[in-house]
């Protein structure tokens, strides 16, 4: 652990760890993410030219999934949310920080512990055509990894195990023999839950598991993923930038901005009071279903899009588009502070919303 | 609503898609008509078939293996579909103009930004009301780009998403069309952008005063802008109304399913009510009511025969077999 000996370390971002007492399912958390920065490019002698661009995808990312939760992780594109899940796969190496999964540091781990924690640690991806190998029956793809972890089954189980599995996503059993190219958008993601699924994972990151599918479909997936958590207590990180659909299914609820957390708390902390101005004005631009909630008098019209990663603001990221900046804002980035309503509530601004009366 | 007063009318579309191995029914007898200064929306899902709709009136089909097999698109009394296209062509622009939802594979990437807006005025011979490239850069300023005359000098690609669209905006009110058909304009984007290019849309239709035909799959959107939907499913525009009324009270399964299925905030804790089952295959449509399989509300008639359209309440039409007691229930609830 000798990463992350920055200056960003100095400051209090280190969030206290005492259990939070108004989630009911918060226990020790089984993986505590401190200070995580993914800085892609920038290092020189690659590709013609080797221009020095770094793209500062995950700035300082820190946060607690507790056993059987889910993190909702909200965000517009570019704002590094796909990163940290790839980051704690170590399918992208970190530039610095630290992942403790129980623990244990994922970003040193050496490959054969790689592959235990994977075990533990499982992903859905957002295509679901793509995530499948399209010359693999659905039975050689859920049985592959019961080949590589072989304490798990017996060889001659998998068939059944293998069946079982599809019914319990919904699916029929006859479903094995077959290719994914037979199958809908929706089907092939029920697959990948059911792969994901093999190894009684603890943690499973959800990566825009439902963006891909229709309103119709989508519903169905969030209630098998909502199932499957009740059943074998898995802990979710989701990933998504659908603002109800991570509101309905998110105990807690982080809002990230161009690679920081700019809000983190539980759903009704977020969603009900929000105190980063961003997280305000991203739940107001969201088109409402109820009548007359949201008006466009009420809307908060943000000037501009999100800055380049590869140049971002200085200070408070999201400055550049804020009715709130002042000059402190372009200093030191504010720290991700915890709000008067509560332990759980965090949020990185100098100048919060008030909370309503 | 009077017939007469429509500026567009689409009367009983049909369009198919034929592959070497089976006939793809994409459009199957779809009915609506656009009022100017109406903003419509049309909600469906994919495969529903409002894209195909959408490029079928515009003339933009590729055939083959698109053929349109029936129907009309009446525009101010002439029917789009059997103009020759060089007429087509000088119509289209000045009268209705389209929005897609990927601008960067609508604008040529080898041409100036500006460039291709000046075009909208040679191509329809409008130079005598001055300079072509001047009109442009007037444009990109009423769109909202900053420093227009300097960006009108850049390519499409040095464009963010959000800034292409509303480049893709001002090539399509360069005209002044009656009518805009933008066909899922914000899809691409983040939803802070979407709120913008929405913003956008909604001014320069107040300002042009045009009718608007917006095709999307977002429930909010829909709820946002428009003033009256069509929901499609399976091919066909199986409820119409204004969209305050079709929300609230729907009259047709589906469309009170689509509403159940999104989450919401009040049902938080709650399982979703998902739409049982998959959307149809387009080629092996089911028999009767194309929703039957899926449908809550089904009995013996839904699965023979093909509703027709019924209206259980003034200013609605559904086309289900139980229209009536669909919309009852749905008013008690």
């Amino acid at each position: 652990m000798v990463v992350c000996l920055n200056v960003t370390m100095q400051k209090a971002y280190i969030m206290p760890l005492s259990t939070p007492e108004t989630t009911p399912k918060a226990r020790e958390p089984i993986l505590q993410v401190r200070n995580l920065k993914k800085y892609f490019g920038g290092g020189g002698g690659f590709g013609l030219g080797a221009k020095k661009t770094v793209i500062q995808a995950v700035e300082d990312v820190s946060f607690d999934l507790y056993p059987g939760e889910t993190l909702g992780m909200v965000g517009e594109s570019g704002c590094g949310k796909s990163t940290v899940a790839r980051t704690l796969l170590r399918l992208d190496e970190p530039t610095s920080g630290e992942a403790l999964f129980h623990g244990k540091d994922i970003f040193t781990m050496n490959p054969q512990e790689l592959i235990q924690l994977r075990r533990k640690m499982q992903v859905i991806f957002q295509d679901p055509y793509a995530s499948l190998n399209p010359r693999m029956s659905v039975e050689a793809t859920i049985s592959e990894p019961w080949s590589i972890h072989k304490d798990i089954l017996p060889k001659e189980e998998w068939p059944d195990r293998v069946r079982d599995l599809l019914e319990s996503v919904g699916l029929r059993r006859d479903h094995a023999e077959r290719y994914p190219h037979q199958f809908s958008g929706g089907q092939l993601q029920r697959i990948g839950i059911a792969r994901a699924m093999t190894l009684e994972p603890e943690i499973l990151l959800c990566d825009e598991p439902v963006s891909a599918l229709d309103l119709s479909i989508q519903a169905q997936v969030i209630n098998l993923l909502e199932e499957l958590q009740e059943r074998f207590n898995i802990a979710f990180l989701f990933i998504a930038h659908d603002l109800s659909v991570v509101r309905h299914i998110s105990d807690r609820v982080a809002v990230m901005y161009l690679g920081r957390v700019a809000e983190l708390g539980t759903e009704a902390q977020v969603y009900e009071t929000p105190r980063h101005p961003y997280t305000r004005a991203l739940l107001s631009a969201e088109p409402n279903l109820e009548f007359g909630k949201t008006t466009s008098s009420d809307r908060i019209m943000l000037q501009g899009e999100v800055p380049s990663p590869a140049n971002p603001p200085s200070g408070c990221r999201f400055r550049t588009r804020c009715w709130k900046a002042q000059d402190i804002c372009a200093g030191e980035a504010p720290d991700l502070a915890v709000q008067s309503d509560g332990n759980l509530h965090q949020a990185a601004c100098y100048f919060p919303e008030p909370l309503p009366e | 609503m009077s017939e007469e007063t429509a500026l567009l009318q689409v009367q009983d579309l049909r369009v198919e898609f034929r592959t070497g191995r089976e006939i793809v029914n994409a459009v199957n007898g779809a009915n609506f008509s656009v009022h100017p200064g109406e903003t419509l929306a049309i909600l469906g899902e994919s495969g529903s078939g409002k894209s195909v709709t959408a490029s079928t009136i515009m003339r933009l089909l590729q055939s083959p293996p698109g053929f349109v097999t029936g129907g009309k698109v009446m525009f101010k009394g002439t029917d789009i579909l059997k103009l020759p296209l060089n007429e087509w062509r000088k119509m289209s622009g000045k009268n209705i103009a389209l929005v897609t939802q990927d601008a960067l594979t609508s604008l040529n990437p080898v041409f100036k930004v500006g460039w291709q807006i000046a075009e909208m005025f040679r191509v329809h011979g409008e130079t005598n009301n001055g300079d072509p490239m001047e009109r442009a850069i007037e444009l990109l300023e009423r769109v909202g780009i900053p420093a227009p005359r300097d960006r009108a000098n850049d390519y499409p690609h040095q464009f963010s998403g959000g800034m292409r669209q509303r480049v893709m905006i001002a090539m399509a009110v360069a005209l002044h069309p009656q009518l805009l058909i933008a066909d899922e304009p914000t899809t691409a984007l983040d939803v802070t952008v979407q709120a913008q290019i929405m913003d956008l849309l909604a001014k320069i239709k107040h300002e042009e005063g045009m009718a608007v035909i917006l095709i999307t799959h977002d429930l909010g959107v829909v709820v946002d802008v428009a003033d009256t939907v069509c929901v499609m499913y399976g091919g066909r525009v199986v409820e119409y109304g204004k969209v305050a009324e079709v929300m609230r009270t729907p009259a047709h399964p589906y469309t009170k399913a689509l509403m159940d299925s999104a989450p919401q905030a009040q049902q938080k804790g709650k399982r979703l009510k998902p739409i049982l089952g998959s959307p149809p295959d387009m080629a092996r449509l089911p028999s009767g009511c194309t929703f039957h399989p899926r449908c809550a509300n089904a009995t013996d008639i839904c699965r023979t025969q093909a509703p027709v359209p019924s209206t259980p309440v003034d200013g609605r039409m559904s086309e289900c077999h139980h229209a009536e007691s669909v919309y009852h229930a749905s008013v008690n609830t």
